[in-house]
């Protein structure tokens, strides 16, 4: 199409000044990027770039994965890692190609507004002269008169949008037409979509998640900043400086299982306090389950899992006792066998090389529902019928003070291979038991708590979305299901000798869409309209 | 919630007898498919080339066949051409056989129905809490979409061998490495948004399945039509390429927003469930990749120069796609939709 205007105007001897150029050039762009051709290939580009991102791990979603892949495939793990292939859902190429597909949407939608309105106005087309060539097409001779097949034809199309014209000669006709939800569903549909899209990258701005370990014994959480939080996942426009306040106590978490152990349900009682109630320290009660998020203040919160944290008393020579409930991380999901690691330091001690000497941890394995291979300790399943620890006691320098952060869950390994930390005992311990070190110190195992891990979640936009998905919907049930079709009906005094005040009626019809499932529908509209009985083939 | 035993190995019974049932009507629907078009065909062909005759106004021989009656007007695929009587006694012995075909396929997708229900029955939950459970519902809704439409296009019956071959391999695929014994279901999959989201992922996958089967058959008829050594021996029985569109067009428009709405139960449940609405986890990736081929088939019908041919191909991408997300995302990728049960 641009090609032809282009020789149009070369004919007219048209003088391209570097502004016309330029403005052919834009319009051209405009014109090919809005044209379906376009709109279909930049639809298949985005089903092709989303792609890897289902077929290669994620950063969002598994960042540990991402770098056992990254080492497992060397230079083209790198060269993937370079093009955005970990993180394929914020990588220029897979934006751009949104973005285009954005523009090529507006630009169709804007001329389809137009010509909307403009055919919500107009009255439906003139009766074709000849309507035997429709096709679908009947015709008939009946005794009544014009009139009355008129009067009958006004009746049929009730709810049709319909126009009569007087063609002279006393032949007159109605067009009729309907369907025309079709189109306003589609302009729905698609100004749905171009909302949904829009909501969806304001909410990547100002999104935030973080997730919490919480203690199942009254321990609280508040909502109050970036720190309370074990990691946290900012919007792009997010500092944290900014977040709802509310707080949530857990006191109980109470897991159901099936005879096998399998999970059958798992609620965490709850207490909340968001809004007003934080300043006149009210506290309300909730459930929280797996398929239930609190709602609060325009945030959810999350069950996302659970865990335990077994008790451990150290009494130290000197007769002071040290009490710690530290959370072990659960190493198999189905068993709960868990690991991890306590950590104390001595008391009373103020040299900090001589405190750092005598550091102690327990460091090993937990069970719930204990089997032995041997020594060795695992779980049989995630019920807690006899909790059981197959420990290291390991004394000397942590490395806590070294200035590097260290997870919670294990003691720092190259402090064991420097021999600034030793291990002193190795044991299985219940309930109840304890251990005696050399030096007189005694570590027992009291017992375990519970601890759920929370997911706070924000997102104001996410109303948006579902509203915009909705009206998707509805308008793509109108645009794919309703069809829009025209009939016309012309009746004329019957001519010639035995024409005698009889009538003759024709009926067309034509589907502007998909043909099929409209021919019944028109027979039996003819079939109303030219009374059967004398209907002649 | 218990598991009923006893319901269960019914269902299972059910379940064995129902893909038996299917591969006998295949071969009945094979059989008609190979004879009864014989006469059809011999028509057809004739029809063609008097056709020709008469448009291009061509001399030449014309072979006694060609003497039988033109039709007058047969609208696209519904009426048969009139036959002559030997070609009439094959095609009505082999309709017969298609009638057979049909009831056998019904009564399969009764027991196939029980299998469902009783496996309901057994865990007290909805049948759709694992892979294997996944699978028969949506071959279910596969063959109870192409019963309907049997009802609505007739004349495509001879052709139900094509839509039972796949649902066949994946009821059988499903039976065996599929398998899980019934049992109640995980925390994360008690919620209403269970029995919508995947009930209509279940539907739409079945309605799928049928245009896609239809697109392939027309993409063969085309290349035929194009190559008459293409596909000699397969082609020639099938029907014409406007019908076959027709009806891969007529299905998809109708899973594809119900389709839609269970992606967009999915994204309401996973904001219940995981926090978020979307995080294109690898399930719901692939359910968007297909959805837009979907979206992309529907354009291109209305897009000169991409309809036929073009069109057919996106669509059996589609069905290829849904395929994939149920086998290959469940099995080798792991994401948080990996419920499957399998092992
Ligand atoms: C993410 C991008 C898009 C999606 C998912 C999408 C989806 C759809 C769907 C599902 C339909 C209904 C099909 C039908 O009525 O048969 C449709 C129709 C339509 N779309 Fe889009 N669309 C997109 C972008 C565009 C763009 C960029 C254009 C303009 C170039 C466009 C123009 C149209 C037109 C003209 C129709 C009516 C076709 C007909 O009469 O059947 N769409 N679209």
């Amino acid at each position: 199409m641009s090609s032809e205007t282009r020789t149009n105007q070369e004919s007219r001897g048209y003088r391209a000044t570097p502004a016309r150029r330029a403005f052919a050039f834009v319009r051209n762009t405009w014109r090919g990027l809005t044209s379906m051709r376009t709109a279909l290939i930049l639809l298949f580009l985005l089903a092709l770039a989303a792609m890897p991102g289902a077929m290669l791990p994620q950063r969002s979603l598994n960042e540990p994965k991402v770098r056992e892949y990254i080492a497992e495939h060397g230079w083209w793990g790198e060269l993937l890692d370079t093009l955005g292939f970990f993180a394929v859902y914020g990588s220029v190429w897979f934006s751009a190609i949104y973005l285009l597909l954005m523009i090529s949407l507006v630009g169709c939608l804007a001329p389809r507004s137009v010509e909307y309105v403009r055919s919500m106005r107009a009255k439906p087309v003139l009766t074709p002269r000849n309507l035997s060539r429709l096709p679908h097409h009947a015709s008939s001779t009946v005794t009544s008169d014009a009139d009355d097949v008129l009067a009958t034809a006004r009746k049929r199309f009730k709810g049709w949008r319909t126009t009569e014209r007087d063609e002279g000669d006393g032949v007159r006709s109605i067009s009729a037409e309907k369907g025309y939800l079709r189109e306003t569903g589609n302009l729905l549909f698609h100004f749905a979509m171009l909302g949904l899209i829009i909501s969806f990258a304001i909410g990547k701005m100002v999104v935030y998640e973080g997730q919490v370990i919480v203690h199942a014994d009254g321990s609280e959480f508040c909502n109050s900043g970036i720190y309370a939080y074990d990691s946290f996942n900012p919007g792009l426009r997010v500092d944290g400086t900014e977040l709802t306040p509310f707080c949530v106590r857990v006191n109980d978490f109470k897991p159901t299982y099936t005879e096998l152990g399998q999970p059958i349900q798992y609620r965490a009682d709850i207490e909340y306090s968001s809004g007003a109630d934080l300043a006149s320290n009210t506290w309300r009660p909730y459930q929280l389950e797996v398929n239930e998020p609190l709602r609060t203040a325009g945030d959810r919160v999350y069950l996302l899992g659970h865990g335990f944290a077994p008790v451990f008393t150290v009494t130290f020579p000197n007769g002071e006792k040290r009490t710690q409930a530290t959370q072990w991380r659960p190493a198999d999901q189905t068993t709960l066998l868990s690991d991890g690691a306590t950590k104390f330091d001595p008391p009373g001690i103020t040299d900090s090389a001589t405190r750092r000497d005598n550091q102690l941890a327990v460091t090993g394995l937990f069970a719930p529902t204990p089997v032995f291979n041997g020594k060795i300790l695992s779980s049989a399943g995630p019920k807690l019928t006899d909790p059981t620890v197959a420990v290291d006691i390991m004394r000397g320098d942590l490395g806590i003070d070294s200035g590097y952060g260290q997870s919670i869950f294990a003691i720092d390994q190259s402090m064991v291979e420097k021999g600034a930390l030793e291990r002193v005992a190795r044991e299985n311990l219940r309930v109840g038991e304890s251990i005696t070190l050399d030096d007189g110190t005694t570590i027992s195992f009291d017992g375990v708590q519970r601890w759920v891990s929370l997911q706070v979640s924000h997102d104001p936009t996410q109303l948006w979305v579902l509203g915009f998905a909705v009206a998707m919907l509805v308008g793509l049930a109108l645009s794919l299901l309703v069809k829009r079709r025209r009939v016309w009906i012309r009746v004329a005094p019957a001519a010639g000798a035995e024409g005698g005040g009889r009538t003759v009626i024709e009926v067309g019809g034509l589907a502007r869409t998909d043909q099929a499932g409209y021919g019944d529908e028109f027979d039996e509209i003819a079939a109303d309209l030219l009374n059967q009985d004398t209907r002649s083939p | 919630m218990p598991v009923d035993e006893t319901l269960s190995r019914f269902s299972d019974w059910s379940y064995n007898t129902a893909t038996l049932i299917y591969v006998l009507a295949m071969v009945f629907f094979a059989v008609e498919q190979a004879f009864g078009r014989a006469g059809r065909l011999r028509a057809e062909r004739t029809a063609a080339r008097k056709h020709e005759l008469v448009g291009a106004s061509a001399g030449g021989a014309v072979d006694a066949t060609a003497r039988t009656p033109a039709p007058i007007s047969t609208p696209a695929g519904s009426a048969e051409p009139p036959l002559s009587p030997s070609a009439r006694r094959s095609t009505s012995r082999a309709a017969r056989f298609g009638r057979m075909g049909v009831s056998l396929t019904v009564l399969g997708a009764l027991l196939h129905l029980a299998a469902l229900v009783l496996r309901g029955l057994a865990t007290s939950r909805v049948p759709w809490g694992n892979m294997y459970e996944y699978v028969m519902a949506v071959c279910l809704i596969a063959v109870v979409t192409w019963l309907v439409v049997l009802r609505k296009y007739p004349s495509v019956r001879h052709l139900s061998a094509f839509v039972l071959l796949p649902v066949v391999i994946l009821l059988f695929v499903g039976g065996t490495m599929l398998y899980a014994t019934a049992a109640p279901v995980q925390p994360a999959l008690q919620s209403y948004w269970l029995i919508v989201h995947v009930a209509a992922a279940i539907v739409s996958s079945g309605m799928f399945l049928v245009p896609g089967v239809a697109s392939v058959l027309y993409l063969m008829r085309d290349s035929h039509e194009s190559n008459s050594s293409r596909f000699a021996k397969l082609a020639g029985h099938l029907p014409g390429r406007d019908l076959l569109d027709r009806l891969s067009y007529r299905t998809t428009v109708l899973a594809f927003p119900i389709y839609t709405f269970g992606v967009v139960c999915g994204a309401i449940w996973a904001e219940a469930a995981w926090g978020r609405f979307w995080g294109w986890d690898p399930k719901e990736t692939v359910a968007f990749v297909a959805w837009v081929v979907y979206a992309a088939y529907l354009h291109a019908r209305a897009t000169a120069g991409w309809r036929g041919r073009p069109a057919a191909w996106i669509n059996v991408t589609g069905f290829a796609l849904i395929v994939f997300n149920l086998f290959f995302i469940n099995l080798v990728t792991t994401g948080l939709h990996s419920y499957a049960g399998v092992g």
